[in-house]
């Protein structure tokens, strides 16, 4: 019987071998695809156990915060917002059964206190709990709440703002707001609407015609490329052919043979859109693309969160400098060009840090629970769009604007500003509701003029005013806000 | 030798006690970050009462099988810490268990000494085993259980039948397969190639078949039948040599399990749970789907004691997110937790408690002692295989209990009565081995 029970012993063994094989089969080679299937609330469950970190304001005003539910086994998280709608964009929401966005869903590691397999391991060692870290921003709460409060007065839109010399974003405000606090309620009702998308953040996502905003572009590639100079006229009509069409000046107007001062103070048509057949599509598209036409904008939200500025063709795409254009009407801002709020306060950014354009940076250090700063964000230069002499020589065409030019309502007391408005019309705009009078009104610049301490582009969509009546103010307002505040 | 034999028990039961301690210790850090003495205090216990067991082995059965007792409660101690770190209150109750369990073991060891009078009573046996069988299925006293009848409750006690009957069975088996291991060979026959028992002595054999399958469609309970009649086939094996035997009695079940599987509904749902998970992954595809999805969250090192998810938090009301995880899924907790590498531990334990039993067997001198290791050594390790394959989707999930492991006082206290049985067979063999006077009593069988 002895060769029997061997034998028997053997088929133990592999009964056990089977077991061993299916074991590791789940646990470890089908594992990646079982914590996929949708049956399986695990992943989300033990995400819910973790003590995400906060995310603070530049003035550590709490902005998002986990607060503990239950305890023991049934202990879990929950994301609060104390400040509700106000920073709904660009931080975002995050919770476990409705998914994240914005700069929660960008910034998820080091929230989680994510780490290598190997820290993982030692944290089990040791009996530490996975916790996550703080991250502190440079969202600037009282311009934040400025800018939001204008823009619900105004009507959809965002405001952009932006310090030239660190690329730190101290406002991002969208217009129509959500309250992050209300999604687990509210998700599906949030995506239904259509018209004010609220959930969109139309800072960074939304693109819209720039309209004469754009000229400061035109006239960087002008300056920059040598086809003018400060001094160099064109004869600017009331009209001219444009392949065709007419271009025309508000009223017709005549302006004669004059400068770049006094061009852009008075936003004259003709006169850039013969300076934009004069750079030429290449020189033209190359300013842009240095100022970051054309890319996904270098700042820390999630990449589908995120749009391209530039002339878009029809399938979306962004059209080069090899596809043909309507270059006189790209030149002020027209044609199919579209560009963020974050694009325009970019270009205003980089003008007023002398022609070199920093990073936008909406976080600048990440703390843990100890409070040991474990992350540091140095400001970082993204490229050199125009040389210094050339900066200059904007900054002062732009301080006409505000001076004496189309943009007299930004100008704040006491503090000298340069900017330029922008007014594009945008007839039968779906989400406006399709009236024939409708505008996407602009204002984009910086103050002080002579040593600038914030660049802000702000833009209302569906309205019926211009750039100055509408825009020009909240950028004061927000200014204000940001300079008062120091 | 003797001596010998006994200090190499009291040698493992140490570190046993000491991974209970340290196990406790990490289940008391994981709930409070605290550090108390309760662990030290607890790990006492156990080892005084495990002491206890060994001086009684001592005096009794000083030539046992040295690991056997350590190994098993190695598997208790790791059960008490794993329960506890699911519910205290029942981990209390699964002490108790182990210490009553540890009373009929002594009682086993006590009036059993000449187990063969086991023989005497082989049919008295047979039918109690499946008369208590059928208990959960008399009106008053038996309990459903997700649609098999495995419990039975008279007052405030409820148990386990099946665990018991396993016992009875196997001795029934081990004795009448000692009496007629001969003519079944002898008598044997070559049918078209394949060779048949005689027909006279399969009688007894198909009744073993009937009891299995009756016990398929009457508890309704698909892994206790596989492990009964995997137990009947692997004695029937080790008794006649013939392997044809094992290939006619499998085909018998497979036939038989097939039909059942698809007239009777709770088999064939169980069956069906088992082929498509997914097809109902809320209902009643969720306890085998959750133990998979528990067991890929374990990894390679697990998740770490007591940091497995049992329950949905804040859930009201309270559901559970790993069904049973103390009696059925409690290998996939341990999967969870101690990562692919703590579930090897675990089947290494059961492989080496398998490896020693069926070392009993090989030095046992006596047919009936050597069928009788055999067996409990084989539902033993059956058992083990039929909940841990379940689990893991290797065969249909059931109700069968992670011997020693699992919450369950049925459970713990028949298999230190198994225990019992195994040692007093290796005591004698072992003494024997030494004084070879016993020789005369073997059957010269090999």
């Amino acid at each position: 019987m002895n060769r029997q029970i061997v034998k028997l012993f053997s088929f133990i063994v592999v009964l056990f071998a089977v077991l061993v094989a299916f074991t590791s089969y789940w646990s470890v080679f089908d594992a990646k695809n079982l914590k996929a299937q949708e049956a399986n609330q695990r992943p989300l469950l033990e995400q819910q156990q973790i003590r995400r970190g906060r995310i603070l304001a530049a003035d550590g005003t709490v902005i998002a915060k986990s607060v503990a539910r239950g305890q023991g086994d049934g202990l879990r998280f929950i994301r609060k917002y104390p400040e509700g709608a106000l920073f709904g964009h660009p931080i975002g929401y995050s919770f476990v059964q409705y998914g994240q966005s914005e700069f929660e869903q960008s910034h998820d590691e080091e929230l989680t206190g994510e780490e290598s397999e190997f820290g993982s391991i030692l944290d089990q060692l040791t009996g530490q709990k996975q916790e996550g870290d703080d991250i502190v921003t440079n969202l600037d709460l009282g311009a934040q709440r400025v800018a939001s409060e204008d823009l619900e007065a105004a009507g959809f839109g965002a405001v952009v703002a932006i310090e030239p010399s660190t690329g730190e974003v101290k406002v991002l405000a969208s217009n129509a707001p959500y309250n992050p606090n209300e999604v687990p309620e509210n998700l599906n009702k949030l995506f239904k609407e259509k018209i004010a998308t609220p959930l969109y953040n139309r800072g960074t996502q939304g693109r819209y015609p720039p309209g004469s905003t754009f000229k400061v572009v035109t006239a960087a590639a002008g300056l920059e490329s040598g086809a003018i100079t400060p001094e160099t006229t064109i004869n600017a009509p009331g009209s001219i052919d444009d392949e065709g069409h007419e271009l025309a000046n508000d009223f017709n107007q005549d302006w004669g043979s004059i400068s770049l001062d006094t061009a852009l103070t008075n936003s004259v048509n003709t006169w850039f859109g013969q300076l934009g057949q004069k750079v030429g599509q290449a020189d033209l598209f190359t300013t842009m693309e240095k100022f970051g036409f054309g890319s996904i904008p270098p700042i820390d939200l999630p990449e589908d969160e995120l749009s391209e500025s530039g002339v878009v063709g029809e399938a979306g795409e962004i059209l080069r400098r090899k596809d043909p254009v309507d270059l006189a009407r790209v030149a002020i801002g027209q044609e199919r060009l579209l560009a963020t709020p974050l694009q325009i306060a970019m270009v205003a950014a980089a003008v007023a840090n002398h022609g070199k354009l920093m990073k936008p940076q909406i976080w600048n250090r990440v703390v843990d629970s100890d409070g040991r700063i474990v992350k540091k964000l140095a400001p970082s230069t993204y490229s050199e769009p125009v040389s210094a002499k050339t900066a200059e020589e904007l900054t002062t065409a732009m301080e006409g604007v505000v001076s004496e030019g189309t943009g007299t309502n930004a100008a704040i007391s006491g503090v000298p500003v340069a900017g330029k408005t922008g007014t594009a019309e945008t007839p039968g705009n779906e989400a406006c509701g399709g009236g024939e009078e409708e505008n996407q009104a602009w204002f984009m610049g910086f103050a002080p003029a002579d040593n600038p301490k914030i660049a802000i582009a702000a833009s209302v969509e569906c309205t019926e005013q211009f750039g100055n009546d509408v825009a020009a103010p909240i950028f004061r307002d927000v200014a204000e806000a940001i300079l008062n505040g120091e | 030798m003797r001596s010998g034999t006994r200090n190499r028990e009291l040698a493992a039961l140490v570190p046993v006690a000491l991974l209970l301690t340290a196990g406790f210790a990490a289940v008391f850090a994981q709930e409070s970050s605290r550090l108390g003495n309760l662990s030290v205090i607890y790990g006492a216990y156990f080892f005084a009462v495990c002491l206890a067991t060994h001086i009684y082995l001592r005096i009794r059965l000083p030539d046992a099988d040295p690991y056997l007792f350590p190994l098993m409660a190695l598997l208790t101690a790791f059960g008490l810490v794993m329960i506890y770190r699911i519910d205290e209150s029942l981990a209390r109750d699964q002490a108790n268990w182990f210490v009553l369990g540890l009373v009929l073991f002594a009682l086993t060891i006590q009036f059993l000494r000449d187990y063969e009078i086991l023989e005497r009573y082989r049919y008295t046996i047979a039918a109690i085993g499946l008369l208590i069988l059928m208990a959960p299925r008399l009106p008053g006293i038996g309990e459903q259980v997700n649609g098999a009848y495995l419990g039975v409750k008279v007052g405030p006690l409820s148990f386990q039948p099946a665990e018991f009957s396993k016992i009875a069975i196997v001795i029934f088996l081990a004795s009448y397969l000692r009496e007629n291991r001969e003519v079944l060979i002898v008598g044997a026959r070559r049918i078209l190639g394949v060779t048949l028992p005689p027909l006279k002595h399969f009688g007894p054999m198909l009744v073993v078949w009937g009891a299995s399958m009756f016990m398929l469609v009457f508890i309704r309970d698909l892994g206790s039948s596989l492990m009964f009649f995997a137990a009947f086939l692997a004695l029937l094996y080790v008794a006649t040599g013939r392997f044809s035997f094992v290939v006619i009695g499998m085909a018998m079940f497979v036939v038989g399990a097939w039909f059942f599987a698809t007239t009777v509904p709770h088999v064939h749902q169980r069956v069906e749970i088992w082929l498509h998970p997914y097809h109902d992954p809320r209902g009643a595809g969720y306890q085998i789907l959750q133990s998979i999805f528990a067991q890929a969250d374990g990894g390679l090192f697990g998740k770490g004691f007591g940091q497995g998810l049992i329950t949905i938090p804040g859930a009201h009301p309270p559901a559970a997110l790993l069904p049973a995880a103390q009696t059925d899924t409690i290998y996939s907790l341990i999967v969870n937790e101690l990562g692919l590498f703590g579930a090897c531990g675990v089947i290494l334990i059961y492989l080496l408690i398998a490896a020693r039993g069926f070392k009993v067997a090989l030095l046992a001198n006596d047919g009936f002692s050597k069928l009788l290791a055999t067996g409990l050594t084989a539902v033993f390790s059956i058992q083990a295989f039929v909940i841990i394959g379940g689990v893991t989707r290797v065969i249909p999930l059931t109700g069968v209990t992670l011997p020693f492991v699992s919450y369950g006082g049925s459970s713990i206290v028949a298999n230190f009565v198994l225990l019992a049985l195994l040692l007093l067979v290796s005591d004698r063999a072992r003494r024997e081995a030494v004084q070879p006077a016993g020789r005369d009593l073997a059957l010269g069988v090999t």
